[in-house]
């Protein structure tokens, strides 16, 4: 079987709403983190297959893609360090309890 | 005689000082400051009186308006602009000795008699204020700067007079007297501004020349339902005198005004502030003359009735401090009742001066009565005639200074005061008889209630005193001044007053008309022996007349109940038909428009709030249910 466009963007809007109901429904703060790089994943293969089998003779989506990761990475780190800091003061990472910023 | 503005200046500094840093000097320190500038300030006064009446003041025989200074202070317009200056002329120069030699007696006497009270240095500090007022008032160019003044004196009055500020009563009375006289001033304010709209002038200089030709000319044909523009414009002018000068009906608030120290109300309260409207009157005397002499004719029966009526509430009063009030109310009313008769030109303009002449004896025994009064509540701590009696013995001076003093008022030969009211007398016979006899029975009557009040101080039984300490007779400071203005009280009637004040400024001979000088002193010693016959001996016939005369007898001693009378109007005419639909309006309308809003601003946040619930998965949901929808709207269309 060959495999189209098609496979890929179904896989990949498989990754995206899935990635939004972890989102959406877990309460673990770092649960919601992974929830998010799957979104974060699943909108970089689109990225990638649509330059692949849309415009083959240039490289501006996988530059993206590339791009995409290395900001993926920095902001992960970045979340996993304000999720530390929430648990050393209030020693609960529960998202349900952090909406105190609405005050 | 460009430092005549020192005379303004030092009290003006004085204020400054003692009301800045007052609190860092000693009392005693304060009050001698303030005495020794107010010496100064008689002083240059003296120089000045001398400058002007002896040296530069007259141009072939015509006593000159001297203007050492005047400078634009305000410019609206090319046309529309306020001075300062100083106007010298024979009344300004007289008012300024009179008001620097009462002021500087009530200083010296103040050392005495406020001695050890608290806010000592706050209270030479109001006096400086006063007196910077008061003289700034008097030397005013123009009728706008006179304005500035004369409501600077009303503030200073109303904190004088609650100099006593813990006690209610003193509270009040400095309210009602501040909103007496504002009220009048409102009046005041209107008639400048009509005058000036038409005259395009606040200059007293130009408001007055030629017979005020520019007011004749420039109101002519004017007119405001039925009178002419002028006599509404003079009439609402003499309003604001009215309220100062406590002019029935305006005249509620003096008696009150008495809730202030005595020496206060000796300053201002009888010999100065309250003369401001007969020195407005006399002030735009050339202007009334020509251009409204109804107000004039208006003026004079105001006068008499007020000077009938407070003479006769004066009778009844048992506080010493309130039979003064009345008897000033009286007195100032034969002011302008001399003035109201008076004509314009050489002799006759004699009411004119007589008026002139009156306020200036009148501000001497006036003040002495009120230091000597002052000088008795000192020794037996009470305003109350029934707590005196029998006081002769221990104050002998202020005794014999009083006896002068009501004397003077009484208006005895040789005394000053009989000089000036036969003055006044005669103008009246000349001019309306009905006036006239008004006044003789004011002269009786004024004999009658002065010397009732000398004799209950200072005849009659003796009270027991207090248990212990026996009432004395006051330190030297507070008697000297007496003796000074007793002094004065007797020798100010033998000066020419005619030779240097009169209408058309160029000064007359006065001579005593006798057979009005005879019927005059005749009712006055008819009143003073009715007086001794009753009060001397201290019996109770007094109360027995009282009786009989009941309901007469009560309504006098309730002043006619006028108090009541505009109590009833303000709080059941003006507040329940005026204020009080204007109240439910602002209420109920514009009140309500903004409540309305802010309401409905209210309730649609709080259905609205509960979305921000800080939940950020909720907020995922909201938008991914949005974008979803955009999304299909997107596709559909």
């Amino acid at each position: 079987m060959i495999v189209q466009m098609e496979h890929y963007l179904v896989v990949s809007a498989l990754m995206f709403f899935i990635g939004v109901y972890g989102f959406i429904s877990r309460k673990n703060m770092i649960a919601v983190l992974i929830s998010l790089e799957l979104m974060l994943n699943a909108v970089e293969i689109n990225f990638s297959v649509f330059n692949r089998y849309l415009y083959p003779e240039r490289l501006e989506g996988m530059f993206f893609t590339l791009f995409g990761i290395a900001i993926t990475a920095a902001e992960t780190a970045v979340a996993l360090a304000i999720i530390i800091n929430v648990y050393r003061h209030i020693g609960d990472i529960n998202i349900r309890k952090m909406n105190k910023l609405k005050d | 005689m460009e430092y005549s503005i020192l005379i303004l200046i030092t009290p003006l500094l004085i204020f400054l000082l003692l009301g800045l840093l007052g609190g860092k000097l000693k009392p005693v320190i304060a009050g001698r400051i303030g005495t020794f500038g107010l010496l100064c300030v008689a002083l240059l006064s003296y120089v000045i009186a001398y400058q002007y009446f002896f040296v530069e003041g007259t141009v072939n025989g015509k006593w000159i308006e001297k203007i050492p200074l005047n400078f634009e202070w305000l410019r609206f317009t090319d046309t529309l602009h306020i001075d300062l200056g100083i106007l010298l002329d024979p009344i300004s120069v007289m008012m300024l000795v009179v008001i620097s030699t009462v002021s500087l007696m009530v200083h010296i006497y103040s050392l005495g008699y406020m001695h050890g009270e608290g806010g000592f240095q706050r209270y030479y500090a109001f006096l400086s204020l006063f007196t910077f007022s008061m003289l700034g008032l008097v030397v005013a160019t123009n009728i706008f700067q006179m304005y500035i003044f004369w409501e600077l004196v009303g503030v200073s009055s109303y904190l004088l007079i609650g100099f006593y500020y813990t006690k209610p009563s003193a509270v009040a009375a400095s309210k009602k007297a501040f909103i007496v006289t504002r009220f009048a001033d409102l009046g005041f304010l209107i008639g400048i501004l009509v005058l000036s709209f038409y005259t395009r002038t606040f200059d007293f200089g130009l408001l007055t020349a030629d017979s005020a030709s520019l007011v004749v000319t420039s109101m002519q044909g004017a007119s405001f339902m039925g009178l002419s523009v002028a006599t509404w414009a003079l009439a609402l002018i003499f309003m604001g005198g009215a309220g100062k000068s406590a002019m029935f009906p305006l005249h509620i608030w003096l008696p009150d005004a008495m809730e202030g120290p005595t020496p206060v109300s000796a300053l201002i309260h009888a010999a100065t502030m309250v003369v401001a409207g007969v020195y407005l009157v006399a002030r735009l005397f050339t202007v009334y003359f020509f251009a409204a002499p109804d107000v004039l004719t208006m003026i004079g029966y105001i006068g008499a009735f007020t000077a009938l009526f407070a003479a006769i509430i004066a009778i009844t009063q048992t506080d010493i401090k309130r039979v003064l009030a009345f008897s000033t109310i009286s007195q100032i009313a034969y002011m302008m009742v001399a003035l109201g008769v008076s004509g314009y030109e050489g002799h006759d303009g004699l009411g004119y001066m007589s008026s002139m002449f009156h306020l200036f004896t009148h501000a001497f025994f006036k003040a002495l009565l009120f230091l000597g009064a002052g000088s008795v509540i000192h020794a037996v701590h009470s305003n109350e005639m029934s707590d005196m009696g029998g006081l002769r013995k221990y104050l002998p001076i202020t005794h014999l200074t009083f006896l002068i003093a009501c004397l003077a008022i009484a208006g005895i030969y040789p005394l000053s005061g009989f000089f000036s009211k036969d003055e006044i007398l005669s103008a009246a016979f000349h001019h309306d008889k009905i006036l006239y006899w008004t006044l003789w029975v004011v002269a009786g009557l004024t004999a009658f209630y002065m010397f009732r009040l000398y004799y209950s101080i200072f005849w009659g039984k003796e009270k027991v005193h207090h248990g212990e300490h026996k009432p004395h007779e006051s330190p030297l400071i507070m008697t000297v001044p007496l003796l000074i203005l007793a002094l004065l009280s007797c020798v100010t009637g033998f000066i020419p007053f005619s030779k240097f004040v009169s209408s058309d400024n160029l000064g007359f001979d006065m001579h005593i008309d006798m057979t009005i000088a005879l019927s005059s002193i005749a009712v006055a010693v008819v009143g003073i022996g009715v007086a001794t016959a009753l009060y001397m001996r201290g019996g109770d016939l007094p109360q027995k007349i009282a009786q009989r005369l009941g309901g007469l007898y009560r309504a006098t001693f309730h002043k006619f109940y006028m108090d009541e009378v505009w109590q009833f109007i303000t709080k059941s005419v003006i507040f329940k038909c005026i204020c009080a639909p204007i109240a439910w309006f602002d209420r109920h309308v514009i009140d309500a428009t903004m409540n309305g809003l802010a309401t409905v601003t209210q309730k649609t946040s709080a259905s609205i709030k509960g979305l921000q619930s800080g939940q950020v998965q909720f907020y995922t949901w909201i938008f991914l249910i949005g974008a979803l929808v955009i999304g299909i709207l997107a596709l559909c269309v």
